[in-house]
């Protein structure tokens, strides 16, 4: 029988928001393939973490150790020993950067193919089809895994982890010794109270439209009013206004957030390329024909600088 | 010190992107080529690293013929050698990984350098792939190397912040935008990068694990509903977003 195992992410003791996607999405593939699935953890204390059981996960299995709160080199060889051991022969991991840097090292120490970065896996005559963007989302590729092992990681806020249920995982833990790793992180540095554009719900991205690096405040009260993060473009970017961790598009982020604003922003291709799969769209830009506006869900044509400090009274008012 | 960087010859992003007749890749009319984005950041320290610690650099493509033109845009930068591994067909990233870690190691390089992705596959791969193939450490996504001796320290750019991590040599760094400017080609270094010999061998065959199935281009939005050309058209926005799409 296939088995299938599902790598569980923490941040500070907290299980990430995308692993519950991987849970979810591990455990659907499990019943389409006929397979088993549980999860493995790496950390020390974890809060919660047979909460994963509400998604379908049944076992999971915690390394722990106060060495493995942070990412090492570790991480690696773990668990790579532990897929070996317990034969595991599908590996899911979430696209985050901690999961873009092992999933691919898993799959050279396995000799496997692997899927990076999937937006949809279906089932069909017992193989499972990926569907990931290529070209920042200009194209779509379906393809499939032919190793006897295969590792997938799945794109964040994109797999739907639905409404847990009741169940709880059974927590097996495995208590590590480890000596000092290789490659090992020594401090994060949080950017304190800021949302991350690729984790974001809500983005609000301003361009060049916004003329200046001083207007950008009204963008990020209108971020902060709606608990978004503010994006920026390439143009913006390059100019110096934003940091490139705000960037959106072809050499930026490839985002998906519930609520897009594009404020300013006229729509380069390879802008349009990293936000189009937003669920709702929202442009504000004096020139009606900019290319934003194909892609946009609702637009207003006008000077953002009239639109802007209105737009935020009116939040203000449906948040009071 | 040899200090190898990989570099891959992609499609412009301000290109459009349409799927030729197969339905497995894209249609090459109107493409124009480019070295990767994120390359000209691994070669930018590579040559810094160079200058401060001394050593040679190479640069290594995987590629048909087509691959010169960026290996002679890292040449014009002010890489010392070129090669060319050379290979038309279609390959998997794990394949890619190991044709080059084939090359690091017969170059003997110590200290690798790859652009954190290529933005045509957008696998953001290649470089930990290899690392692991060689035995060499990595560090993936980095915003700020240095080097002291065997020791290494970056930033890497994670969710939110950075992580600060330390390493040893032999190591494989992949860079992300704002590790560095990466410097113009003057025209000297164009006039020599012309006359240099980029060595051709071909690359080390490896199995294909990965099977495309089909290319396609994502369903197309539809134009959206302009709601207003002034401010009276703010109220009307903000009760869509909340009353009927229920988005804030």
């Amino acid at each position: 029988m296939t088995k299938i195992l599902a790598f569980i992410e923490q941040r500070n003791g907290q299980i990430k928001k995308s692993s519950f996607e991987v849970a979810k999405t591990a455990f659907d593939l499990s019943n389409k393939l006929n397979a088993s699935v549980e999860a493995i953890c790496f950390g020390n204390e974890i809060n919660n973490l047979e909460s994963v059981g509400g998604y379908g996960i049944s076992k999971v299995t915690l390394l722990k150790n106060p060495l493995l709160e942070n990412y090492s080199s570790h991480y690696l060889s773990l668990l790579v020993d532990f897929i070996n051991q317990n034969n595991f022969d599908v590996i899911v991991f979430s696209a985050t950067s901690l999961g873009k840097d092992l999933s691919p090292k898993v799959s050279a120490k396995l000799n496997c193919g692997l899927a990076i970065d999937c937006i949809d896996l279906q089932v069909t005559d017992d193989s499972i089809i990926a569907t990931r963007p290529i070209y920042a989302g200009k194209a779509l590729l379906d393809i499939k895994i032919n190793s006897p092992k295969k590792v997938f990681s799945l794109r964040p806020n994109v797999f739907n982890a639905g409404i847990p249920n009741e169940n709880k995982a059974e927590v097996n833990i495995l208590n590590v010794e480890l000596d000092s790793p290789k490659v090992k992180v020594i401090e994060v540095k949080k950017s304190e109270g800021k949302i991350d554009v690729a984790e974001a719900d809500i983005i609000v991205s301003g361009g060049r439209g916004m003329k200046g690096p001083e207007n950008f405040k009204m963008i990020e009260e209108l971020a902060e009013l709606l608990g978004g993060a503010v994006g920026a473009s390439r143009a913006v970017v390059d100019a110096g206004w934003r940091p490139h961790s705000e960037q959106v598009g072809q050499t930026g982020k490839t985002v998906s957030p519930t609520l897009y604003f594009a404020l300013g922003i006229s729509g380069a291709i390879q802008h349009l390329a990293g936000m189009r799969s937003s669920k709702y769209i929202v442009a504000i830009n004096k020139d009606k024909d900019a290319p934003i506006f194909q892609t946009a869900d609702y637009g207003i044509v006008a000077d953002v600088f009239e639109i802007l400090p209105a737009l935020i009274e009116e939040i203000k008012k449906i948040k009071q | 010190m040899k200090i190898a960087v990989c570099v891959s010859h992609v499609p412009d992003t301000a290109s459009k992107i349409n799927i030729a007749s197969n339905g497995k890749n894209i249609d090459q009319s109107g493409i124009t080529y480019i070295i990767n984005p994120y390359d000209e950041f691994a070669i930018e320290e590579a040559l810094k690293t160079k200058e401060k610690h001394g050593g040679e650099t190479v640069a290594i493509s995987l590629g048909s013929d087509a691959n010169k033109e960026t290996l002679r845009k890292a040449l014009a930068m002010g890489i010392d050698n070129a090669v060319l591994l050379k290979d038309d067909k279609y390959r998997d990233s794990l394949s890619v990984a190991k044709a080059l870690a084939e090359e690091i190691k017969s170059q003997n390089a110590e200290l690798v350098f790859f652009g954190k992705q290529s933005v045509d596959f957008d696998n953001s791969v290649v470089g930990q792939l290899t690392s692991e193939l060689l035995g060499y450490n990595c560090i993936s996504v980095v915003v700020s190397f240095s080097l002291d001796g065997n020791k290494i320290i970056c930033e890497r750019e994670i969710e939110g912040g950075k992580e600060v991590v330390e390493t040893t040599l032999p190591a494989i760094i992949t860079a992300q935008k704002g590790l560095n400017e990466p410097r113009y080609a003057s025209l000297k270094g164009i006039m020599a990068a012309k006359k240099k010999e980029i060595l051709e061998k071909p690359a080390l065959e490896a199995e294909n694990f990965v099977e495309v199935i089909s290319m396609k281009k994502p369903p197309s939005k539809q134009a959206g509903r302009i709601i207003g050309n002034d401010v009276s058209a703010v109220p009307e926005l903000v009760k869509i977003l909340h009353e009927e799409a229920k988005v804030i």
